[in-house]
């Protein structure tokens, strides 16, 4: 390292945005184990809300919907994503194209979750988790492509002509030198998305089918919040978080196992 | 290349993305535009009469102050997040191969768990029998709690807080690209590192700010949930005047206008964005 | 790394999959099936269980968190899929005129005679003929008598609270019950569309965020328990659930007079099983099941006999469950403002952006 005293400044930085981004976790994770209903003080040790989670269908269920909402339309909208940012980095500079892959950004969420049950209404088309990962995928593909395209800029396109004019096909251009040089774009264009999806939730509610098949987490939690935020529902986060950490934990062993 | 390859190429790159994006964005959407030349019904619902009175109304100086402060309240976060941002995303793309993905992720674990929750674990903290002002006034800093929540202040905080990690995410994908080798050689010509970073590494990750702060601000101005709870409700966003056309007032057509107003007025925004990025860049290039 | 990644999204998605199919199982092939949406915890959570124990009709529960939302996506998909919704009363003359809800046929509903009088006639659906009363109640302020050194009587002590309050205040946010508290405060109807009327309501409300601490529709009785608020603008029910944390807590309709609000049901206009919604609808009428369900939401209901049969302990812990129709039928009965409605959203608007 050629900078050490910078670089220990950057990691002190970071550690204090890492406190930042864990602070409110951590309260919620102490909550969950609080024994009074109310979030107001600390009554003692309680696992009953955990129990009383496990007892909740509702609840359990929806975590389930909402993570195959979320891993399929990240999946649709990072490869659809991807692809387009390609496409118009070929491509003269055009408004209108810049328009369609910016107005899912912006658009009111409320405008595009009625604009879409009524475009689904009117072709009768049936409603389910189906029908919030179309949506989903919607905002996602715009997300995805913005993030590629930033890689994109500045990449030097000879090395692909080069690498055709030497009889490599497409394909294996694409795979071994256009995919290494965007991929830290594909991966944050894929986290970005997933975690827009698991967010979101007035899409979800008004492209979800009637019943609880379809029903998403945020959209039970925002139905439960008319109570405020009970521990057991702090019980349901921490029970997310920790179930996608060791998730994060396992993925990471299975990979050094392969590449060293 | 052969034309019809090129063609066949554009077709398998352009088509999936723009075709789900004509067939789930645009026509769905061409029928909530065509809606805000309608009047609303008188319970809800659209009268098929043309008028342009739903565009004469958007034009108030209500709408227009709620934009203005919806686009500081926005833009101030989007400040504070790059501020904060680059160099927490700089040091994770300049770390170690290995540890970039790891890093990465534990920025993004927290907001797996859910908006809603973390919005409410930020109101434990903040308010005035809160864990923050409790702290502050056990060791003496202050003696009457800070109104730290059902403000502005509030809502930048909430709003930062869920979108730092957007931003980080694609100031890392643009900073990631940057070659350690031209670093390298400008710190071996005996650049100062501030300099190498401003005249080198800044503007090369231009894209990745552009990206960032695009983000940062259409997820901010477009929140409604934020200024409802942190805020108190006591401020009024973009986000909840056109909610609250939709679903409160159930005028579909004023809220339609009020919506592709706020489209048009952002695209203005990012195509004058995209314009000065790329005059800064030009400029960078000819010097 | 591109495996890294491709395998994290593989075992998210393997994993969710393999969670959602155990706790589906196998649905059990019914006969009839109706969804119904209704606010979370406005039922026993084993009331559908019982239903169909009960009948024989399979029932599914959605959650809406607000009355506007359900409007929405009812308006916008025409109802499809849902059999019952829980809605409040304004909310059914809009359902009604926009054709999106049915008629109701009294013949499947033979309860209905255990209901009040009063609330076989309501201002807002004569005759029952597209909804049934399922919960009423009216608006008031709910505080902590222990931190305000006045019982409050007058919508003036929210709106212009003495100096140890100022701060320790919160609102109801949503339109209509924001408004009332302006409107009755000034001795007008809560119904006005007088756009004299309505401007004075709106400055009375922007002169009174000054001393408010937060508008809030859905926790106000935690910040009366935290004693973060001393005073809440409330419905009587909801004060309740603050009630059974702080026995400290009251409640008061204010002297000007409140507006009454009624929570129904209704069944959508696209329903494929009106029988079986009439069937629950019914059900719910039962007086031991409706007294079972104001034991368990502390609101009151429209039944007679369920009221009659409650237990008189509750009543002396929730005073406001002994509020008789009679009372309540001297408030006002929320109306759809029809295109008045605009005036309203745009005053709401402006109090809510004022500095």
């Amino acid at each position: 390292m050629r900078h050490p005293i910078e670089r220990r400044l950057l990691a002190g930085h970071l550690g204090l945005v890492y406190l930042f981004l864990y602070g409110p976790i951590l309260v919620l994770i102490v909550l969950s184990f609080n024994k009074s209903g109310l979030p107001t003080a600390w009554t003692g040790f309680s696992l009953e809300w955990y129990g009383r989670m496990l007892r909740n269908q509702a609840i359990l269920s929806s975590v389930g919907n909402t993570l195959i909402v979320a891993s399929v339309s990240t999946l649709i909208a990072t490869s659809i994503g991807t692809l387009l940012a390609l496409g118009i980095d070929r491509l003269r500079p055009s408004a209108l194209l810049e328009g369609i892959v910016f107005v899912p950004m912006i658009i009111p969420d409320i405008v595009l979750a009625i604009a879409l049950l009524s475009f689904f209404t009117l072709l009768n088309v049936t409603l389910g988790l189906h029908s919030i990962i179309l949506s989903h995928a919607v905002f996602n593909i715009a997300f995805v492509c913005a993030v590629v395209r930033t890689r994109l800029r500045h990449f030097d396109k000879s090395i692909i002509e080069a690498s055709i004019d030497l009889g490599a096909s497409e394909f294996r251009t694409f795979r071994r030198i256009t995919l290494p040089v965007i991929f830290p774009g594909v991966l944050a264009g894929a986290l970005l998305a997933f975690t827009l999806s698991v967010d979101e939730f007035i899409i979800a509610y008004f492209t979800s089918g009637a019943g609880s098949a379809s029903t998403t987490f945020p959209m039970q939690i925002y139905a439960m919040i008319r109570f405020g935020v009970t521990p057991e529902i702090n019980a349901v986060a921490t029970f997310v978080l920790g179930f996608s950490f060791l998730l994060i934990l396992l993925s990471q062993r299975l990979n050094r196992g392969v590449t060293p | 290349m052969t034309k019809t390859g090129e063609l066949v190429q554009r077709l398998v790159l352009l088509g999936p993305g723009l075709g789900w994006l004509a067939l789930f964005l645009v026509v769905p959407c061409g029928v909530i535009f065509a809606y805000s030349f309608f009047l609303r019904g008188i319970y809800g619902g659209i009268d098929y009469v043309f008028t342009l009175e739903n565009y004469a109304r958007a034009f108030d100086p209500l709408y227009l102050s709620i934009f203005l402060n919806s686009a500081k309240i926005a833009a101030l976060t989007t400040a504070l997040a790059l501020l904060v941002g680059y160099p927490a995303a700089y040091l994770i793309a300049t770390g170690p191969r290995h540890r970039q993905v790891p890093l990465l992720i534990l920025v993004m674990l927290p907001f797996w768990s859910n908006y809603l929750i973390r919005t409410y674990a930020w109101i434990v903290l903040l308010n005035r029998e809160g864990l923050i002002n409790r702290a502050l006034v056990d060791i003496g800093l202050i003696e009457t709690p800070l109104p730290l929540l059902y403000n502005e202040f509030a809502i930048v905080t909430g709003l930062l807080y869920g979108y730092l990690p957007f931003m980080v995410l694609a100031l890392y994908s643009s900073i990631s690209r940057l070659n350690p080798e031209i670093r390298e050689a400008s710190a071996d010509l005996g650049a100062p590192g501030w300099r190498t970073f401003l005249r080198v590494t800044l503007p090369l990750t231009l894209p990745g700010i552009a990206a960032g702060s695009v983000f940062v601000f259409v997820l901010s101005i477009g929140n409604f949930i934020t200024p409802d709870l942190l805020g108190g409700g006591r401020t009024v966003m973009v986000g909840n005047l056109i909610y609250d056309q939709f679903l409160s007032a159930r005028d579909w057509p004023f809220g339609a206008s009020l919506a592709f107003l706020l489209i048009g007025l952002m695209m203005l925004l990012l195509f004058a964005q995209a314009w000065a990025v790329n005059r800064a860049q030009g400029e960078r290039a000819r010097a | 790394m591109a495996k890294g990644a491709f395998r994290f999204s593989a075992a998210i998605g393997a994993a969710a999959l393999a969670l959602t199919l155990t706790l589906q199982g196998t649905p059990v092939a019914a006969a009839e099936k109706i969804v119904i949406s209704n606010w979370d915890g406005y039922m026993p959570p084993d009331l559908l269980e019982r239903f169909t124990e009960d009948t024989g009709i399979e029932a599914e529960l959605s959650v809406h968190a607000t009355n506007e939302e359900v409007m929405g996506k009812v308006t916008a998909g025409g109802g499809r899929g849902y059999d019952v919704l829980f809605v409040s009363s304004p909310f059914v003359e809009a359902l009604a005129n926009l054709e999106l809800i049915a008629e109701l046929d009294h013949g499947k509903i033979p309860n209905l005679e255990n209901l009040y009088p009063e609330a076989r006639n309501l201002e807002y659906d004569p005759d029952n003929q597209h909804s049934v009363p399922y919960a009423w109640g009216t608006t008031g302020l709910c505080y902590r008598s222990d931190l305000v050194e006045e019982e409050p009587d007058s919508w003036m002590d929210l709106l212009k609270p003495s100096d140890n309050l100022k701060g320790k205040v919160t609102m109801l946010a949503t339109d209509r019950w924001l408004m009332a508290a302006g409107l009755k405060a000034l001795g007008y109807s809560v119904n006005s569309t007088d756009p004299d009327e309505i401007a004075a309501a709106k400055e009375l409300l922007i002169e009174a965020k000054h001393s408010l601490l937060a508008y809030d529709d859905t926790t106000f009785y935690s910040k009366l328990v935290s004693g973060e608020a001393s005073l809440v603008h409330a419905w009587d029910g909801w004060c309740n659930y603050g009630i059974a944390e702080n026995p400290a807590i009251k409640f008061v309709v204010p002297e000007e007079g409140s507006d009454m609000w009624v929570d129904t049901m209704v069944i959508t206009a696209a329903s494929e099983n009106k029988d079986a919604a009439h069937a629950f609808i019914n059900y719910i009428l039962q007086p031991e099941i409706h007294a079972w369900v104001a034991e368990n939401i502390l609101y009151k209901v429209p039944n007679e006999a369920a009221m009659e049969s409650l237990d008189p302990s509750l009543v002396e812990t929730y005073p406001n469950l002994g509020m008789t129709p009679k009372e309540l039928m001297q408030k006002e009965q929320l109306r759809d403002l029809g295109r008045a409605q605009r005036d309203y959203t745009r005053a709401v608007t402006e109090i809510t952006a004022a500095q």
